[in-house]
């Protein structure tokens, strides 16, 4: 009746798993009652759960993954205590088969569900508003994108509380993750999640191609586009070319573990090496994905604060689409050790070399871009020149491990773990805070605080180098990674002192918090009457902030680079003469309803719940049905609302 | 007037009507932006397959001592698979031109004509998996028959979603007629269909054809 | 200033026809001299320092200094090489990290003072609020990473075929074979020609060529001797190959390198290198004391269980590696292969 599901997937025994499982659950019914004694569910159905504003969406998308990096960390800082006590004959506080679900979690979450949700969020919100226009091109589909990744977000949560998660590491490499060697939910858990949100962030990415290349502001030219627009489009077009590779690969896993197939297995004739090959052919590109949007974001950002144009924009638009394209060919590099031959080996190391070519251009456009500017230092700068010190250290020890026999000894050390860390905290974590500081004014109307703004930057910064430089150095002394304990007590020294870092780094959280509750707190004062708190350069500065549900009254006419900063040099901006009555998107609960049963169906395929995995594939289709049955009809917003607003916003000053 | 010929000759700075497709003119019309964001839709679809041929390519010598495609594949049996699902898109292609020249009952016919087709084909298609299961060469015989009936059986998944969704637009063009919102829905309608016969046409190459040697 | 460096730098990369590699090696490992060739590596008996070339070195002289700092404290792993392909690998690290860093630094450097420069605060610095684009910058800024990459590129190519792991060390010493298998959670390393084996332990000689042939009976797995070089996946069904030489006696760690399990933080070994003379002697005492790897004693060795003592088998059936790859090989039914039981972590007890 209930598949595999009983009492005993409930960890009572186990003291750690259980305190987790019951802080995770308070958290969510704490969070469900507080809004429920407060009457905040109309408030809430209304204007987030149903809306399919781009910007709602966006913003959405960013809390989900400020929340998972929250409990994402909470996973590091368990591994890096256990790594930091587990020397020479001791053991640690964590068990093997508990320490193995941890940094599983640890990279699945901080992959698919921090770093994936925050640059989509990014995205979400910025591009329309960069692009002159007033929504994305299905903002139906939008709602439906996040609230499936938000239900992966989800089913991997309750995996904490019901069951276990994989012990397979974050990609779930087989034989290790075939039935046979993991026979409990933990793997299921893992990948039914990530194919659930899996089809969300492909949903976005046709969703953000479309809008890029199909609905701009008149006169916006490709080569008038904002460079965060281009880095937009190829991370989207990434997406659309990579993810269905992941989900085709995750479901023949899927049907080995569930029929009996034969695609990685040991026996019948099945290859795991396949499997290596096709995730490294999605997990390539997915780098790219995520480092790409914080890319354009450093370029706004370095831009706007330098009070210059971006240096080289032609460079960095062909720079773009040149890692867009490299990204494709250097998926076996993540594997030289499989005993390829030299040939293969060299050829894919001198690929992966040639995509440091357009990174190196763009580390120095960004410097040319500072050069001869006058560099404000607001928190979205301090990122900014953080990511550059850090990231083109990750760049060196990238390229390093693109030498064949460098990588013969460096693969699978902590020297890798410390590489990809450098560059997915010192270019993704740090551009998606750059990006959040400097848009935040735009989306709520009022500017984070700068103090704790800086308190986090310096802590994420000295805590990153604190954490992950000692990991070099074990990686060298040959400290392999996924380790749940180690006989070299000479080694321990430098895991404390990276214990040390998370913990600092810990403290760039709590200041990010802080600094959101104080900034709300304190919001009167920080009031951005202008829309343009910064001196902006392109389009999203030229309406008001928060922006309304339309974005634009009338959308603007692009006439060159650096649309708005042009506007601004023509003069004061006037309000038309004419408004025409505009439509935009009605509410749709389509997207909620879907999560929910994606989530229910998920939950019944995880446990083999047969009869409800039954019913949740009809609702889906129902709801498919239904919703694809109702006529969609728009909301109009008058010309003479959309005049009286304008007239009020465009007041010719000291006309009041 | 307010247009500056040279840059934007379809569109004055005030025009920003969606019926413009020009891509320096502002937004495209609605039907271009359905129309091509279902196209890169297809595209993603057809990598997702390309991802299940390339394993197959890998895996099709992987018997594991069992049966190998030219043990199992009938020629003719594909042969007869291949028309019904060629023809039913042509017949969808006629039904979707006599929608738009508002030619209802030619609409009507063309597209259960498709329904019948499609239907032939995923039935001729299961009766082929249920034989090869019944002789005891199933999908988890060896990795090869693995290989053949996930990519195969997607793409009769994929007829399958088709024929629902055949169903659902007749039923929509029959109760609301041939609005806009209708007629976007099926040129996707149409898109996806032709697409899939763009995969069974390679399946058939790469699978049937070179297998049965 | 960065020509000169790229110079230097390049002068340390060529593959070996002047001697600036041997005397960089020599520097740096206080070993034997190791040449890459275009043949092989060579291993050669240790030489005088007659063929210091100083002012040629001096930046290798820089790496050395780096690198002998790094090591100070502990000297160990992949910074501690004691055989020629774990010497040239990180000769490889070395050399790479310099040329990297010829244009890391500067970047770097330049980051931080025209961001300290250019901060609006600053009333002497210029401001060009229109300056965007500049030909000759767009050309430096393109060709210093292309020049970088082409130079990393020939290190590469070069490089990945010199220390190819299948390809062969040529010595004076005869070569000794091994078969290595992957288990849960231990490593069973059977000497073909010598009709021995051994768990969780490695016994050479010191400056015998090894050549291992490597393969699993479980998960993926990798094997990895960091002083000795290269590691390499140990894949079910599949043989992956590979050739070390451990130099001077001495025990070296190893261990598993990619994550298979439970138990896999204890599945670790030492390669104990002996003289070649007292080799023989060990090679007695095995065959000697050693037990009989039969299929029986296999398969309850093949069971599920970390942190397994070292073991010693005096007789082993010369086929047993080939049946290993067979059951596992693609072809093989599901019926032949023993279930295998990993549940719970918790090791299996010995019946």
């Amino acid at each position: 009746m209930m598949g595999k599901l009983n009492w005993d997937a409930i960890p009572f025994a186990q003291p750690i798993p259980m305190a987790a499982s019951l802080i995770v659950t308070l958290f969510v019914f704490g969070v469900l009652g507080l809004a429920t004694w407060k009457g905040w569910w109309p408030y809430l159905w209304r204007e987030w759960l149903t809306s399919v504003d781009h910007k709602r969406i966006g913003v959405m998308y960013i809390l989900l993954g400020l929340l998972m990096l929250l409990r994402g960390f909470i996973d590091a800082i368990m591994m890096r205590t256990q790594q930091a006590v587990a020397a020479g004959g001791a053991q640690g506080y964590l068990p093997p088969e508990h320490y193995d679900q941890i940094f599983s979690a640890h990279g699945t979450i901080m992959i698919f569900f921090v770093a994936m949700p925050f640059v989509v969020g990014l995205m979400n919100f910025v591009v329309p508003l960069q692009l002159g226009v007033r929504d994305v091109a299905f903002p139906v589909l939008n709602a439906i994108s996040l609230w499936l990744t938000a239900s992966g977000a989800l089913l991997i949560n309750m995996s904490l509380v019901i069951g276990n998660f994989a012990r397979t590491g974050w990609l779930g490499f087989p034989p290790l993750s075939e039935l046979q060697f993991s026979p409990d939910v933990g793997v299921d858990y893992y990948l039914w999640s990530l194919q659930i949100s899996g089809i969300g962030t492909l949903l976005a990415g046709i969703n953000m191609v479309t809008t890029i290349l199909k609905l701009r502001a008149p006169g916006m030219e490709y080569m008038r586009m904002p460079v965060f627009c281009w880095t937009a489009l190829c991370s989207n077009m990434l997406i659309v070319a990579a993810f269905p590779v992941l989900t085709a690969t995750f479901g023949m896993l899927l049907l080995d573990r569930y029929a009996g197939m034969h695609f990685f297995t040991n026996d019948g004739g099945g290859n795991a090496m396949l499997y290596f090959n096709l995730i490294w052919v999605w997990g390539h590109p997915e780098v790219y994905i995520l480092i790409l949007p914080a890319f354009g974001v450093f370029s706004e950002v370095i831009a706007t604060f330098s009070g210059k144009p971006l240096f080289g924009y032609r460079s960095m638009v062909l720079a773009t689409l040149a890692i867009c394209v490299l990204s494709f060919t250097v998926w076996l590099h993540h594997f030289f050790t499989m005993g390829a031959g030299a040939d293969v080996n060299a050829v894919f190391g001198i690929l992966s070399m040639i995509i440091a070519v357009p990174t190196g251009v763009k580390v120095f456009n960004w410097l040319f871009t500072l050069y001869r500017g006058r560099v404000r230092y607001e928190v979205p700068v301090l990122w900014a020149i953080g990511f550059m010190v850090t990231f083109v250290i990750g760049g060196l020890t990238g390229v390093l491990l693109a030498v064949p026999p460098a990588d013969f000894v460096l693969h699978n050390s902590v020297f890798l773990v410390a590489h990809f860390h450098n560059v997915i905290i010192g270019g993704v974590i740090f551009g998606a805070f750059a990006g959040y500081n400097y848009w935040f004014p735009k989306a709520f109307g009022f500017a984070l605080d700068r103090r704790l703004g800086a308190v986090s930057f310096w802590c994420w910064l000295i805590g990153f180098y604190l954490a992950f430089m000692p990991l070099y150095y074990l990686g060298l002394l040959g400290m392999t990674r996924r380790i749940q304990h180690y006989s070299e007590l000479s080694w321990q020294p430098y895991l404390i002192v990276a214990e040390a870092g998370a913990l600092i780094i810990l403290c760039g959280i709590a200041a990010t918090i802080a600094q959101l509750v104080v900034s709300i707190r304190t919001r009167e004062r920080r009031r951005d009457v202008s829309g343009d708190p910064w001196d902006g350069r392109t389009l999203e500065w030229s309406t008001t902030s928060p922006p309304p549900a339309y974005n634009y009254a009338v959308l603007p006419q692009v006439e060159s680079l650096d649309a708005f900063w042009a506007m601004k040099q023509r003069g004061p901006r006037l309000p038309a003469e004419h408004y025409e009555t505009i439509e935009v998107p009605r509410n749709s609960a389509n997207g909620f309803v879907t999560a929910l049963i994606a989530v229910i169906t998920g939950f019944a395929l995880i446990w083999r719940i047969e009869w409800l995995a039954i019913i949740g594939l009809v609702c889906a289709a129902l709801t498919l049905i239904t919703f694809g049955w109702i006529e969609r009809h728009e909301d109009h917003v008058s010309g003479e609302q959309l005049a009286s607003a304008e007239r009020a916003r465009l007041r010719p000053p000291g006309s009041a | 007037m307010n247009a500056s010929p040279a840059t934007a000759p379809l569109a004055g700075p005030q025009s920003h009507s969606a019926s413009l497709s020009y891509s320096g003119g502002g937004p495209a019309s609605r039907r271009i932006v359905v129309g091509y964001g279902f196209w890169i839709f297809l595209l993603s679809d057809i990598i997702m397959f390309s991802a299940l041929f390339a394993t197959y390519a890998v895996l099709s010598g992987q018997t594991a001592g069992g049966p190998a495609g030219h043990d199992l594949f009938e020629l003719r049996h594909v042969g007869a698979e291949t028309l019904c699902l060629l023809f039913s898109s042509y017949s969808c292609g006629l039904g979707a031109l006599a929608l738009e020249r508002r030619r209802m009952s030619a609409f009507y016919i063309n597209f259960a004509l498709t329904f019948v087709l499609g239907a032939a084909f995923l039935g001729l298609e299961l009766g082929e998996f249920a034989g090869l299961t019944a002789r005891g060469a199933g999908p988890s015989r060896s990795a090869f028959l693995s290989a053949f009936f996930s990519l195969v059986g997607l793409h009769g998944a994929h007829v399958t979603a088709g024929l629902l969704w055949l169903c659902f637009m007749v039923a929509q063009v029959a109760a609301r007629g041939p609005r806009d919102f209708v007629r976007r829905r099926l040129l996707c309608f149409s898109l996806f269909w032709h697409a899939l016969d763009i995969i069974w046409v390679a399946l058939l190459t790469l699978v049937y054809l070179m297998g049965a040697r | 200033m960065r020509t000169w460096a790229k110079n230097r730098v390049g002068k340390l990369l060529r593959p070996d026809r002047s001697r600036s590699d041997s005397v960089a090696l020599h520097q740096y490992c206080k070993l034997g001299v190791f040449r890459l060739e275009n043949n092989g590596v060579h291993c050669l008996p240790p030489q005088g320092t007659e063929d210091h070339h100083r002012g040629r070195a001096r930046c290798a002289s820089l790496c050395a200094a780096a690198c002998l700092l790094l090591s100070a404290c502990h000297r160990a792993g992949v910074i501690d090489p004691q055989g020629p392909v774990a010497s040239a690998e990180r000769l490889i690290l070395l050399n790479a990290t310099a040329i990297m860093l010829v244009v890391v630094i500067p970047v770097i450097a330049l980051t931080l003072i025209f961001a300290w420069w250019y901060r609006a605060s600053n009333p002497r610095a210029t401001y060009s609020p229109g300056w965007e684009y500049s030909g000759h910058i767009e050309l430096v800024v393109w060709s210093i990473p292309a020049m970088v990459v082409i130079l990393l590129a020939g290190v590469s190519w070069t490089s990945a075929h010199l220390l190819d792991p299948a390809r062969e060390i040529k010595a004076t010493i005869k070569t000794i074979h091994i078969e290595a298998v992957a288990l849960d959670w231990k490593w069973l390393f059977i000497y073909p020609d010598l009709e021995v084996a051994t768990v969780n332990e490695l016994v050479v000689p010191a400056g015998a060529p090894l050549k291992f042939m490597l393969t699993s009976a479980t998960v993926m797995n990798a094997f990895f001797v960091p002083q000795l070089g290269s590691q390499i996946y140990a894949m079910p069904g599949m043989t992956t190959h590979l050739n070390l030489l451990a130099q001077h006696p001495g025990d070296y760690p190893g261990f598993a390198s990619h994550f298979s399990g439970d138990g896999f933080s204890d599945m670790r070994f030492i390669v104990h290198t002996v003289t070649a003379a007292e080799f023989p002697a060990w090679l007695g005492r095995a065959r000697g004391e050693g037990r009989v790897l039969d299929a029986a004693a296999y398969s309850k060795l093949a069971r599920p269980s970390s942190n397994t003592p070292p073991e010693t088998y005096g007789s082993v059936d010369p086929n047993l590696f080939e049946h290993i790859v067979q059951t596992a090989a693609p072809g093989a039914r599901a019926a032949d292969r023993p279930a295998a039981t990993r549940s719970g972590g918790a090791p299996d007890v010995e019946d």
